[in-house]
């Protein structure tokens, strides 16, 4: 910064009263065709923006973002997933020598042998040259690295069951049961009620009844006669009370969807 | 009138130069695909930077709507998600976003790599870069827990797993993030959104700060 006597200042501020010219840098240095970035190129960054912007739009609308059912920490059965590009940590945890008693291995140290590098790449790749056939250590290293991340993430998608999942994960509606139709006392009377919960919700005892898919007549016949894990046997009562208690639940058959 | 207005400002304010730094450049023929097409590799460092933008914008309408706590935070992203207008979308760009922008800084990285820009004199810059990368991946992390759904918790659950096997502060790291040794609960999700809304953003705003000063100091590297 020039300074020193006769210079002159706005007020009593440090900006210099008289502007020097701009000086145009020397851009020698990558002789060629320069262009301004102000305003020829910004413009055309913003038309590839742009351009990029919408096919980003598309995506979020296309695809709306993943929700699955409200966290359950008893859901004993569910298998995590990271985000995807954590899958490759996830797979390498996977294999013997990274996991159990040498997990240290998987977690901290090829984990951080590798970020390590990346991190201090400037200082172990010293040469001059920067063409990569320059540098063949560096590059092959950066190389393995790439495809060892790209095969690990594969190898973790290709043993996911994605339906499976699907389903795992899917937001079970709560339905509102209409707790005074003759059906519900019916229901609530008999052994039912212990088992599929107070509202047709399930209990460990026995699955949920709603979005079954099943008719009145399939209903009437397990409540009678049982099906796989329910025993049989577990309606007592007329043949009417039975058609009541198979009617309200099949109006539930529907709702919520398997 | 505008030209007057920035006069104005100019004069007690000496602005211009700052403006030029930010904006009064040459772009170098090597760099721009107009004139080589194969130069679009030099696109990902910008479109990486957009998407953070984005990541940005989205995020803060995200906060108008999500509550961090563990009765709400999900019926909250759901409401936002199936009943605010524009509630998918605002959230599909937040969702996408960290993943687009994963990519587009792994492909950055890799130009910078294979050109071997992180030779002298830009030692510093690649450093910069790669905590930045690190920061990115903490950012994911700590989002992935917010909605608060089966997934979230449970990834969740094992990420601290990994980071309580690491030796000596293993267990105090996982203190640290889910405020708890235990329990994954109330407690981690504050704590995740403060570090995905507070502490990440800070450092990530400040390095990329460095990151772009350090570009127009020196600026982009020469042709091979
Ligand atoms: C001892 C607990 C128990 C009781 C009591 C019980 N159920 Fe079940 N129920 C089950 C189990 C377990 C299943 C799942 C059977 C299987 O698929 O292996 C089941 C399945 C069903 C199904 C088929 C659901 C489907 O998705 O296919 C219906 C319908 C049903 N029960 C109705 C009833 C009715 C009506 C009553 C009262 C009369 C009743 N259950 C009482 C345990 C019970």
């Amino acid at each position: 910064m020039h300074r020193g006597k006769g210079m002159k200042f706005v007020g009593d501020s440090r900006v210099p009263a008289t502007r020097e010219k701009f000086i145009p840098k020397d851009y020698s240095e990558y002789p060629g065709k320069t262009e301004p970035f102000w305003p020829n190129f910004l413009l055309k960054e913003w038309l590839v923006g742009a351009v990029f912007l919408i096919g980003f739009l598309t995506l979020t609308i296309v695809a709306p973002s993943p929700l699955e059912k409200e966290a359950d920490p008893t859901d004993a059965a569910y298998i995590p997933l990271p985000d995807w590009y954590f899958l490759f940590l996830y797979q390498f945890l996977k294999y013997d020598f990274a996991s159990g008693d040498y997990v240290v291995i998987g977690t901290v140290v090829i984990p951080g042998l590798a970020f390590g590098a990346l991190l201090l790449a400037p200082f172990l790749d010293k040469g001059k040259g920067r063409r990569p056939h320059q540098r063949p250590i560096a590059v092959s290293m950066m190389l393995i690295g790439v495809i060892s991340i790209i095969w690990l993430t594969y190898e973790a998608v290709a043993h996911v069951n994605w339906e499976e999942r699907a389903e795992m994960g899917k937001i079970v509606e709560e339905v509102e049961i209409d707790q005074t139709d003759p059906g519900y006392e019916i229901y609530s009377n008999q052994s039912c009620i212990n088992c599929h919960g107070g509202n047709l919700e399930g209990s460990p005892a026995g699955p949920t009844l709603v979005g079954t898919g099943l008719t009145a007549d399939e209903i009437a016949d397990i409540a009678v006669n049982g099906v796989g894990g329910m025993p049989a046997g577990q309606f007592n009562g007329s043949d009417e009370e039975l058609q009541q208690l198979a009617e309200f639940i099949a109006s539930y058959s529907e709702e919520g969807g398997h | 009138m505008i030209q007057k207005l920035y006069d104005w400002i100019d004069e007690r304010v000496n602005i211009t130069p700052l403006w030029r730094d930010i904006a009064d450049h040459e772009v170098p023929e090597h760099v721009n695909p107009a004139h080589h097409f194969s130069a679009f590799v030099y696109c990902f460092g910008g479109l990486t930077f957009f998407v953070v933008v984005i990541q940005v914008l989205s995020g803060m309408f995200l906060t108008m709507y999500y509550v961090p706590d563990i009765e709400n935070a999900w019926d909250s992203v759901k409401y936002l998600q199936t009943q605010v207008a524009h509630g998918q979308i605002v959230r599909g760009m937040h969702h996408w976003g960290a993943s687009v922008v994963i990519v587009m800084m792994f492909l950055h990285t890799l130009r910078v790599f294979f050109q071997g820009a992180y030779k002298k004199p830009r030692e510093l810059n690649w450093i910069v870069g790669v905590l930045i990368f690190f920061v990115m991946l903490g950012l994911g992390f700590t989002g992935y827990l917010l909605p608060w759904d089966n997934k979230a918790f449970f990834a969740t659950q094992v990420g601290l797993q990994i980071a309580e096997s690491v030796p000596y502060i293993g267990e105090h790291l996982k203190v640290l993030l889910a405020g708890d040794p235990e329990i994954v609960g109330a407690q981690t999700l504050t704590r995740f959104f403060a570090i995905h809304v507070f502490f990440l953003p800070a450092a990530l705003f400040a390095l990329m700060a460095v990151h772009f000063v350090l570009i127009r100091r020196q600026g982009i590297s020469g042709p091979l």
